[in-house]
């Protein structure tokens, strides 16, 4: 296609928008409302991804070895499980490590207490490991695998919270996608019809191009121009509305509930817009662009 | 079936070899036919509504496609036409029609514009060509007028200034002075004689009698879908 016939299309794509204008503005305002719900559940999710992760985190598995092991034997173990790639951290307790920690959360007075046991730790041979993984989903294969290695007495693991977090975190996930291509699909449906309205506006016009001897691309790209206008357009409002709306609710949500703060961190704006805004731009090109290519390939075999 | 001598297949313009065409609702609209039409040559096809005028010239334009049959256009054996070829047919094609199609929010100039940049012309040409068009046709002075602004016979003379502007082999003319009184009638034919004489075919359907047994043609005609006759300066044949 020549310069001049592309500078042509973006005018008469421009145009196509201001003669139908209403039906433009509906398509718009369906792209606005789809992609600011997209908005509002990505922003939902990732506060809530990032919130599942702090609690995965959280999730920990302590495995005990057999009384009287050595160092070296514990030393066998590390390796072994360090060959596990799910593994997060891994962190050492000794016995004495073990028996401080837990005069120190069940005492008054620690200090007593340890004194009155002297040398005789009580948590004798609860030296153990504390794992965490990168995925709670791999919890219940890595603590079988656990289990079976040589030296290993016990394992303990929080299974029912771990299950909890996994199957809640794999439910939004496919929610998501769900409630996202019903919206997606809704937005292509009407950029569909404003294209399909445009072209019986000027059905005349297209029939007279095409006698003339005007290629299928040189009559579509007008029409390709006006979709992916009306899509950037539909996507740039929401971003822009959600990235203010997202400042001023974080701002009010910390300021009212500030023990929040302590357990909930917010995902930044820049952090969440900077995925957002240009997935949201794409995002309304493609229906624009699927849309208006869609329709023009059913309605101009003249 | 008709046999073309060698010697003149590159005169020929447009050739039709036992061509039938039935519409899916089963009305049979032409059956059988078979011509051809030389390069330069004028030709009406005349006959009474319902003959098949009307499919024969949307046959040429590649619009339908025949059930049965061969049409060769311009050099083009339609049979072997694939879709993406169809613009490269139609652009040796110039086409006038009784209601005159011109867009109606596009003034004078932009509506035989719009034939050179739906064929990408480039800019600088499309400013040159389409004046020398509008004089040529007679509409110079009123290139900033609007369709809805001119008489019938003038909206026919732009409708043959966008014909024209992209220099076609071939004009088609579907009853292109139906609309027209006496007078606007013999300017559009004179136009379309004057084309013809500077080297362009020219295929008319009409069934306006006094232009035909005037202009002295060759004259086709068909009878529901057959045709009757074809003969060099003929008239028209009365077929009550």
């Amino acid at each position: 296609m020549r310069i001049s016939s592309i500078g042509y299309s973006l005018r008469q794509g421009l145009k196509n928008i201001r003669r139908n204008l209403l039906f433009s503005l509906a398509s718009i305002g369906t792209i606005v409302a789809c992609l600011f719900l997209f908005g509002l559940m990505y922003a939902v999710i990732v506060n809530f991804r990032t919130a599942i992760k702090n609690i995965e985190g959280n999730i920990s598995i302590s495995v005990f070895f057999d009384a009287g092991i050595s160092d070296d034997q514990i030393d066998m173990i590390r390796e072994q499980i360090r060959t596990r790639e799910e593994v997060s951290t891994m962190d050492f307790i000794s016995a004495e490590d073990a028996w401080k920690q837990f005069s120190e959360a069940n005492y008054d007075d620690p200090e007593a207490a340890r004194e009155t046991f002297g040398t005789d730790n009580p948590l004798a041979n609860s030296a153990s490991f504390t794992i965490t993984l990168k995925d709670v989903n791999y919890q219940a294969d890595f603590v079988t695998f656990v289990s079976q290695i040589k030296g290993v007495r016990k394992v303990k693991s929080s299974e029912y919270t771990a299950n909890n977090v996994a199957a809640i975190n794999t439910f939004v996930g496919y929610a998501s996608v769900f409630i996202i291509a019903i919206l997606f699909l809704v937005s292509i449906f009407l950029i569909s019809n404003t294209i399909t309205i445009g072209i019986t506006v000027r059905k005349e016009e297209i029939k007279i191009m095409k006698l003339i001897g005007a290629t299928n691309a040189f009559v579509r790209a007008p029409f390709i121009v006006e979709g992916v206008v009306i899509g950037l357009i539909g996507s740039a409002i929401p971003v822009v509305i959600l990235y203010y709306m997202y400042g001023a609710i974080i701002d009010y949500v910390v300021g009212r509930f500030a023990v929040l703060k302590s357990i909930f961190e917010f995902v930044p704006e820049q952090e969440l817009f900077m995925v957002l805004a240009p997935v949201s731009l794409l995002i309304g090109i493609g229906i624009g662009f699927i849309g208006s290519w869609m329709t023009t390939r059913k309605h101009l075999r003249v | 079936m008709i046999v073309f001598p060698k010697e003149w297949k590159d005169t020929i313009m447009i050739t039709m070899e036992n061509v039938t065409m039935k519409y899916p609702t089963g009305t049979l609209a032409l059956q059988d036919i078979s011509l051809h039409i030389e390069k330069g040559e004028f030709v009406f096809i005349v006959g009474s509504s319902g003959s098949g005028k009307t499919t024969m010239l949307e046959l040429m334009l590649r619009e339908l496609v025949p059930t049965k049959g061969k049409i060769k256009v311009a050099g083009f054996d339609y049979t072997k036409l694939k879709r993406r070829q169809i613009p490269k047919v139609r652009r040796k094609l110039g086409f006038v029609f009784q209601n005159f199609r011109l867009i109606k929010d596009r003034t004078v100039y932009e509506n035989v514009a719009f034939a050179q940049r739906v064929i990408e012309t480039p800019a600088r040409y499309i400013r040159r060509q389409v004046p020398a068009m509008l004089t040529m046709v007679g509409l110079a002075d009123k290139y900033k007028s609007y369709p809805r602004q001119l008489s019938g016979g003038e909206q026919q003379r732009v409708a043959l200034a966008r014909a024209l502007v992209n220099k076609p082999d071939i004009i088609l003319a579907d009853e292109p002075t139906g609309n027209l009184d006496s007078k606007n009638t013999w300017e559009v034919m004179n136009l379309l004689e004057d084309i013809n004489n500077k080297g362009t075919t020219v295929v008319v359907v009409t069934h306006n009698k006094e232009i035909v047994n005037a202009m002295k043609k060759r004259v086709i005609t068909l009878k529901k879908g057959v045709i009757i006759s074809d003969v060099e300066k003929g008239g028209y044949i009365d077929e009550d």
